[in-house]
């Protein structure tokens, strides 16, 4: 055994054969590795090992299994430089500390060590690799639609209730997260038609709001409890409803439907059919409640509510029965969102999966102005877009949502109403 | 009996912890935003994540600790004016998004694999990176230390009756304590009489003198190696001294006030609570290293601090600068019209409040990791329900509620897991379950006890 190293050293290996390294002690050292993965070995590929000057030291070409190993008999730097791939591939570029000179990886090689350079192989269309920047860009429109609107979904709810109560209510994603639980638990374990279970989800989401405005809001109002106090109830709530989520279901990822939808092109736009259904759902949604605000009654006597609750009280509105209402459909429309969000957009629902969004909530309904149900659709557009767009333009990985974040202090600074509210409603 | 004894223990283990004490100093710098000025920061944690990068990333760049602590307060002072100057003088719901959202973009940005090399990405700056410095101004010396050194083990060879006889004598001093003090706040509570400042001088130089006494001596009764360094022994005078100080100060006051009998109750409740204490570590006594990375000597630091923040904001919120933080929280409208600048008032509370926000952070990563994680939205909301629970716009409220608060849920966590059985809720369920307790506790006390344990209801309208 201690003599196999050594005749491997000794009688140079034929440059083509996969050599398996030994590594000794004080003596030898290894740098191995597989072009491809051990699922997709990519063969045919020329590797070459530089030493830290870039003088090459060894080279071979890989066969079917796509490994590579070079035996060196000095410690210290070493560049690993992968020639031509085949078609639809490319090296991926190796952490930072790791790249070496003309696309080459660096390795650092201790004797008696086996080491294995940074070499990952995807395919040229892999995620943003490939498409043009253009196309890249129109994908990230697309999805920041498709988030926009379901963001919407919740905002325009949120706004609501903030312009009736002059609430903000931090407990509103955990209506959305309880929109995608009650989806699961009615679709996914009780087996339910996923159309009937939307339906069913977004009725009982509904009631939640009736519920909760029967059982706490409205005695508190009645008390006359401060806006504060009020905002700190719904951080307790928040706070317990997360925590609930985990209690009954776990703290794991849950698909709503076990199955995928099938991803549908149009031109260089890539999504799920569900995400398009999911769009249209949200916007046909919004379009009624729009309709319903501006058109009808109830929605004059809403609008009348946010403007001033004393005086639409005196002038003969039910203000009680117009905020209960408003929470039914507040509630109702966060947990459709909460649905979509789950089927679309982070393909299932956790226990903070709303509050990953409930900062976006906020951002959208203040850059929209706070209490404006217009403006917090508009903002949600805008938050929705500037998120999935942050990305491409060169925002790195959770640094997207901060960047939402930016925009809010930024807007907040220069116009604090937000775009479509009113100066006298601040400060 | 035993599983009641070792939930017990366990709380007290958590009511002591480091962590317990950190984010009591954020609690009380909440305080000052929230209680005093009425201010809604709900981005505390941001400022204590702030505060922790700022001392440990510095110390990881071999700068002295306590320019590394300057540093932690610098960049929490930016982030202050970073957040104030947009939104204090908008309607408070503004600053909540905008504090809230800025603690997240901090804590996103620290566990960004771009800011590797400084916050160490998700994974965080380990402890022993930056724990060094501190550790080494220890004067506690080697060895472990059990508290008290004279407890139940040594009556009557630790007999079971000894601990019962312990932990009913803890609950009658502190029926008692509550009580006496009940009784004081119904007939409008004890004067405290005013020192003469010839008095104050003397007990001030009687406190540095056996401050500087008990720093040459202790450092030798505990036999160090540790504590030749000029810093360690400056660290262990001031603490000296301070202690002392206390002591001192307390004394005196409780022999000025036995003169009356509004004096003698407080004096007797104040006696009540120290026997409590004494009987907490006799009923269970607590050992661990004196110095190591989880042992006294950072249990003792963070807990010196507390006290020390607790003595700051007592003597800011009595200052005129005080009542003005008062006025602005009651009446804007009227504090302008007096002439004052409210933006510049709200602005000093913010940097102050966030100032001991940061110095939270910096504690309560003593004994672990910097890791953004761990300092995220709920550790915020925690520090709210602990506020409201201990009573806003009070000295000792952030510290009695922060500890009721991370003991009660241990408490409950440990009682569930103990009585509840398994086919109820599984293990993993009754850490939920405690917080969900929190949660709902939360919303119960805003609503029905807003002012909390120790607060006044009048002084509690805060509505912004």
């Amino acid at each position: 055994m201690l003599l196999a190293p050594l005749a491997l050293l000794m009688g140079a290996p034929p440059a083509n054969a996969v050599v398996l390294c030994l590594a000794q002690a004080d003596q030898t050292g290894c740098v191995t590795g597989t072009v491809g993965n051990r699922a997709n070995p990519v063969e045919g590929v020329d590797v070459t090992l530089l030493d830290a000057d870039g003088v090459e030291v060894d080279s071979l070409t890989t066969e079917a299994d796509g490994k590579f190993s070079f035996q060196v008999t000095e410690a210290g730097d070493y560049f690993v430089s992968v020639g031509e791939l085949p078609d639809g591939l490319e090296v991926r570029p190796p952490a930072e500390r790791f790249q070496g000179p003309d696309g080459s990886i660096l390795v650092t090689v201790a004797l008696g060590g086996s080491v294995s350079p940074d070499l990952n192989v995807r395919s040229v269309d892999f995620d943003a690799g490939g498409d043009s920047f253009g196309d890249q860009i129109i994908q990230s429109i697309a999805q920041g639609l498709r988030l926009g609107l379901l963001l919407a979904l919740a905002s325009v709810g949120l706004s609501l209730i903030y312009g009736t109560t002059g609430l903000s209510n931090f407990a509103h994603a955990e209506q959305v997260t309880l929109g995608g639980m009650v989806a699961y638990g009615l679709c996914n374990v009780a087996g339910i038609n996923l159309w009937v279970g939307i339906v069913l989800t977004t009725l009982i989401c509904g009631f939640s709001g009736f519920l909760q405005d029967f059982v706490m809001w409205k005695p508190l109002r009645k008390r006359g409890l401060g806006l504060t106090q009020m905002m700190i109830v719904t951080i307790g709530l928040s706070l317990a409803a997360q925590y609930a989520f985990q209690f009954f279901v776990g703290a794991s990822q849950q698909k709503v439907v076990v199955r995928n939808f099938d991803v549908v092109e149009l031109g260089p736009i890539r999504l799920t059919g569900m995400s398009f259904v999911a769009m249209g759902v949200a916007l046909v949604a919004i379009a009624i409640v729009g309709y319903v605000l501006l058109y009808t009654r109830v929605g004059q006597a809403t609008r009348a509510v946010s403007d001033n609750p004393a005086l639409a009280a005196a002038s003969g509105i039910d203000v009680d029965k117009i905020i209960r209402m408003v929470w039914v459909v507040a509630a109702g429309l966060a947990g459709l969102g909460g649905v979509f969000y789950a089927l679309v957009v982070s393909n299932g629902i956790r226990w903070d999966t709303g509050m990953q969004i409930l900062l976006l909530l906020f951002a959208a309904v203040t850059l929209g102005g706070l209490g404006t149900a217009f403006g917090a659709f508009v903002g949600a557009i805008i938050i929705g877009l500037v998120v999935e767009l942050a990305g491409p333009l060169g925002a790195p990985g959770d640094l997207k949502y901060a960047v939402a974040l930016v925009i809010l202090i930024v807007l907040l600074m220069v116009r604090p109403q937000g775009l479509l509210g009113r100066a006298a409603r601040v400060g | 009996m035993d599983t009641i004894l070792s939930i017990l223990n366990a709380t007290l283990r958590e009511a002591i912890a480091p962590n317990t004490a950190a984010v009591a100093i954020a609690v009380i710098g909440l305080n000052i935003h929230f209680g005093f000025t009425g201010l809604l920061n709900i981005g505390q944690a941001g400022y204590m994540l702030l505060g922790a990068y700022g001392m440990a990333i510095s110390i990881t760049y071999d700068i002295p600790l306590l320019f590394a602590v300057l540093i932690g307060f610098v960049v929490s002072f930016v982030f202050s004016l970073i957040l104030g100057l947009p939104t204090l003088k908008l309607r408070g719901d503004y600053l909540a998004i905008v504090t809230i959202s800025a603690a997240e973009i901090v804590r996103y940005s620290g566990r960004l694999a771009a800011f590797e090399d400084f916050t160490g990405g998700s994974q965080g700056i380990f402890g022993k990176d930056y724990q060094g410095p501190f550790i080494s101004l220890s004067f506690l010396g080697s060895g472990r230390l059990t508290l008290l050194e004279f407890n139940y083990t040594d009556v009557a060879d630790g007999a079971r009756w000894v601990q019962v006889l312990g932990l009913i004598a803890l609950i009658g001093a502190i029926v008692g304590a509550v009580l006496l003090l009940k009784s004081l706040k119904s007939s409008g509570g004890a004067v405290l009489a005013p020192t003469s400042s010839t008095v104050r001088s003397a007990l001030v130089a009687a406190a540095l003198v056996l401050g500087a006494i008990l720093t040459v001596v202790v450092p030798a009764y505990a036999d160090r190696d540790t504590a030749t360094d000029i810093f360690s022994r400056v660290v262990a005078f001031v603490i000296f001294t301070s202690i002392v100080l206390a002591v001192l100060f307390g004394g005196q006051a409780a022999y000025a006030a036995w003169k009356t009998s509004k004096g003698r109750k407080a004096v007797l409740a104040g006696a009540l609570i120290i026997f409590a204490v004494l009987a907490i570590f006799f009923t269970f006594p607590k050992t661990y290293d004196r110095t190591g990375v989880d042992g006294w000597w950072v249990r003792m630091i963070a807990w010196f601090i507390v006290g020390l923040s607790c003595a700051v904001v007592f003597l800011l919120v009595r200052s005129p600068w005080g009542r003005l933080l008062r006025g602005v929280r009651e009446d804007e409208d009227a504090m302008r019209s007096l002439g004052k600048n409210v933006f510049a008032i709200k602005m000093q509370a913010l940097i102050i409040g966030g100032m001991f926000g940061s110095l939270g952070g910096m504690v309560y990563v003593l004994t672990g990791t910097v890791q953004a994680d761990s300092m995220g939205r709920s550790l915020t909301f925690f520090a709210y329900t602990a506020l409201l629970l201990g009573g806003a716009a009070t000295i000792f409220g952030p510290v009695l509620g922060t500890i009721i608060f991370f003991s009660a849920r241990i408490l409950i966590r440990e009682a569930s897991g103990a009585y509840i059985p398994d086919a109820i809720m599984t293990n993993s369920q009754t850490e939920q379950f405690s917080y969900v307790v929190v949660g709902v506790g939360l919303m119960l006390l805003v609503i029905f006890r807003p002012q909390g344990i120790l607060g006044n209801k009048r002084e509690l309208r805060f509505n912004v």
